[in-house]
């Protein structure tokens, strides 16, 4: 690992957002991005999308001639492939011509110059959330430059790491500094074929993050991406591989709580995850794009997607996702249970209010003897959106005593909305077993006026029956997280009652 | 403004509606500082429309008239308001809650109604003494104290329930709405006691039955019957008695009596 010295503040850019992790919080952090806008500022692509965008791309990030070739294909075959209508939701026809591949971020003229010009609607968020003063013009987008200021966390931070051999950086830098790896394993969990959006992720994907655990490495701190900083960028078509070595463990956060704003309307992420004997690998999301206003302009379309193997003997791994942003939300974070004895896990809080749509779920796919697979599914629907999972347990003829838990339950507030569960089960062994369960339930007026009757806010009442309703999945998520996920989700469903 | 002598509660001459229908007629009702009252009536003569009205429930829409709560108008506010203002409904079919504790929802009740009237919040710790010690009292197991709210409780259970909330929140008038529906004598003698502990010349009750034997173990100092959405005729506690004896008809002919002369 480099030392932080001679590294680019370009290449710290993920550190410096990893720093945020609360035992750091303390500290301040330096603003890297800066000299970084200047360097590319005429470097944007007008829309459009053919090959020559794909090779401007790799150019770009000066990627071997592999990767270029790799993205290529991944092109070509995208431009053989239509998009995938199965999903239930409803959105305008998407003109992939009409979109800019490769953006600088805004200059320094064009953002707002302080909070004052920064919508009021989204500062009030930033206060109910907690978020401190000083974070949140950063979020906001505001032209300062010194709202971070020290390198000393992120320095900190990526020693630590290095010491234990851990590589935890940008996609761009692992391109760079640890091809071997990235050629290994990239698209060995989600190949270039596999969907639409992910052939059109592996064709022009910007950044992301890579980490490696190397064998019998527990990582000491939760990795976490808080690309919410300065990743104007990267959020578009955003890749994470992830790689665990034998007997090693990690913990990865994504997201954060912030309502996250992005001209980028489209947003077409891939995660692969590699788990080799008794690694253990926990994902956890917290998912908050703008979703649109209460009438459902605007929102991002969030397609994304999340696979993880279990290559290995008794390997792990745990899906953990709290989702409450996007107009539209396809993701269905998988297990594939190849090694013997391996384990997944999917739990899931899906909250959709006004006219939101999401359809996510899970695959898994048990291959190995004795593999084991969870399921909690949680969908909250509010307002006039759609609430679908979308799940699939496959047992192949090899899965003997393969177990599967599912329970997938949803909750309705008000008569607008809809909860919807699409279960496919596929069983070729007969050793299998699964178990389903599935309950629907509506918050109904007369529950949160028996909470009224016993002191209780309306808001109150609401958020006690919802996180009630959610704490199956709330207690696998890492504390810090836990306890934003459940302000975020009290805050996404203001003035969905009452 | 308040002093010993105020009514707790006073309801003059409320009208309100349920489902576009009129059903209470002009009700008037006073509830001094340490009294019992019972309200008994034929099915359909508005009770649970009284219970609904006072509590702020939506479905009964309060047309006309007012209520005092300790000498303060009660229809403006809010329902939890009205419940931190310490008016507390014993539900007639207490609602499920799935997921939501009931130690939780009894701490964030009381917490907020201490908070309205200006007191520290208890934490987890003592609350959860004063609630076993209730508990206790009910002769219910603490294990209900971690169960969700009323979900999957018995008939019996729920109303038990209500009572041990009610014991915790400690309201200044509490209105029983049928809580001794579908309880057997031993249970009901139970939630007796749980009202009698409560009894006290700061607190009032509103005991709302079809059934004279909960007065028997509830002793009320007012009976009162409500008759086509109004209290037509009250008493002591003896008149229970008689209308267990002879039902409502007698009431209903002194009435058409009244009006005919």
């Amino acid at each position: 690992m480099s030392s932080p010295a001679d590294t680019e503040p370009r290449k710290l850019d993920l550190i410096d957002k990893a720093a945020l992790n609360p035992e750091l919080d303390d500290l301040t952090r330096k603003d890297y991005e800066w000299g970084f806008v200047t360097d590319i500022e005429q470097e944007s692509l007008p829309p459009g999308l053919d090959e020559g965008t794909v090779r401007f791309i790799s150019a770009k990030k000066n990627e071997p001639e592999w990767l270029l070739e790799w993205r290529l294909k991944a092109f070509r075959h995208w431009q053989t492939m239509t998009e995938p209508t199965w999903a239930l939701v409803d959105y305008p026809p998407i003109d992939y011509q009409a979109i800019s591949y490769y953006a600088a971020p805004k200059s320094d003229a064009d953002k707002p110059q302080s909070l004052d010009e920064v919508d009021p609607e989204l500062l009030e968020t930033y206060e109910k959330l907690g978020i401190p003063l000083a974070e949140r013009a950063a979020l906001a987008g505001v032209a300062v430059d010194a709202v971070f200021d020290s390198v000393s966390v992120a320095t900190t931070f990526k020693d630590k790491l290095g010491e234990l051999g851990i590589i935890f950086c940008s996609f761009s830098e692992a391109v760079q500094e640890h091809p071997e790896l990235v050629r290994k394993y990239l698209g060995s969990v989600v190949p270039q074929k596999d969907n639409y959006f992910s052939a059109l992720n592996c064709a022009v994907f910007s950044d992301g993050s890579f980490v490696y655990i190397p064998k019998g490495v527990r990582c000491p701190m939760e990795l976490s991406t808080y690309f919410r900083i300065n990743a104007a960028n990267t959020g578009q078509f955003e890749r994470t591989l992830i790689v665990a070595d034998e007997g090693s463990h990690v913990s990865y956060l994504e997201g954060c709580t912030a309502p996250m704003r992005d001209e980028n309307q489209l947003h077409a992420a891939v995660v692969e995850l590699v788990a080799l004997d008794d690694a253990q690998i926990k994902y956890s999301t917290v998912q908050n794009w703008y979703p649109g206003d209460k009438n459902g302009v605007g929102g991002i379309y969030n397609f994304v997607t999340k696979r993880g193997a279990c290559r290995g003997a008794r390997s792990k791994i745990s899906w953990t996702q709290v989702e409450t942003g996007s107009a539209i939300t396809w993701k269905y974070p998988s297990c594939i249970l190849q090694g013997d004895d391996s384990v997944g896990e999917f739990y899931s809080v899906a909250l959709t209010n006004n006219h939101q749509q999401a359809d996510t779920g899970t695959k898994m796919i048990h291959i190995g003897k004795n593999t084991t697979s969870t399921i909690i599914s949680k969908g909250i629907s509010a307002g006039k959106a759609q609430n679908t999972y979308r799940g699939e347990v496959t047992m192949l003829a090899g899965a003997e005593n393969a177990r599967n838990y599912s329970q997938c339950d949803s909750l309705l507030m008000g008569d607008e909305c809809g909860a919807h569960t699409f279960p496919y089960i596929e069983v070729k062994n007969p050793t299998a077993h699964l178990e389903h369960e599935a309950s629907t339930s509506k918050i109904g007026e007369d529950q949160i006026f028996y909470l009224n009757q016993r002191g209780l806010g309306t808001e109150d009442a609401v958020n006690l029956i919802v996180n009630g309703f959610c704490k199956d999945v709330f207690r696998e998520l890492p504390m810090e997280f836990a306890v934003e996920a459940q302000k975020l989700l009290s805050v996404s469903l203001e003035g969905a009652v009452g | 403004m308040t002093n010993d002598n105020t009514p707790l509660l006073e309801i003059r001459g409320v009208r309100a509606t349920a489902g576009g229908k009129e059903i209470l007629k002009g009700l008037d009702l006073k509830v001094g500082p340490g009294e019992v009252h019972a309200i008994m009536g034929p099915n359909g003569a508005g009770k649970s429309t009284l219970a609904r009205a006072l509590t702020g429930h939506q479905d009964a829409e309060v047309t006309g008239g007012e209520v005092l709560f300790r000498g303060k108008p009660l229809l403006d506010l809010e329902p939890e308001e009205r419940a931190r203002e310490g008016l507390f409904l014993a539900f007639q079919y207490p609602v499920e809650s799935p997921g939501v504790n009931n130690s939780t929802l009894l701490r964030e009740g009381l917490n907020a109604i201490r908070e309205h009237r200006g007191e520290d919040e208890l934490d987890a710790i003592d609350f959860l003494q004063i609630a076993k010690a209730k508990a206790d009292l009910l002769e219910m197991d603490h294990a209900m104290l971690g169960r969700a709210v009323n979900h999957g409780f018995s008939g019996g259970e729920k109303k038990r329930n209500e009572v041990l909330q009610m014991l915790v929140l400690e309201p200044v008038v509490a209105v029983l709405d049928e809580t001794d529906s579908g309880l057997d004598i031993d249970a009901l003698k139970v939630v007796a006691k749980g009202v009698n502990a409560l009894r006290g010349a700061g607190r009032s009750f509103v005991v709302i039955t079809h059934y004279q034997r909960l007065l028997d173990y509830i002793v009320p100092d007012f009976v009162h019957v409500l008759a086509d959405g109004r209290i037509v005729k009250s008493g002591p506690k003896e008149l229970a008695l008689e209308l267990e004896e002879k039902g409502y008809g007698w009431i209903e002919e002194e009435l058409s009596e009244a009006s005919a002369s």
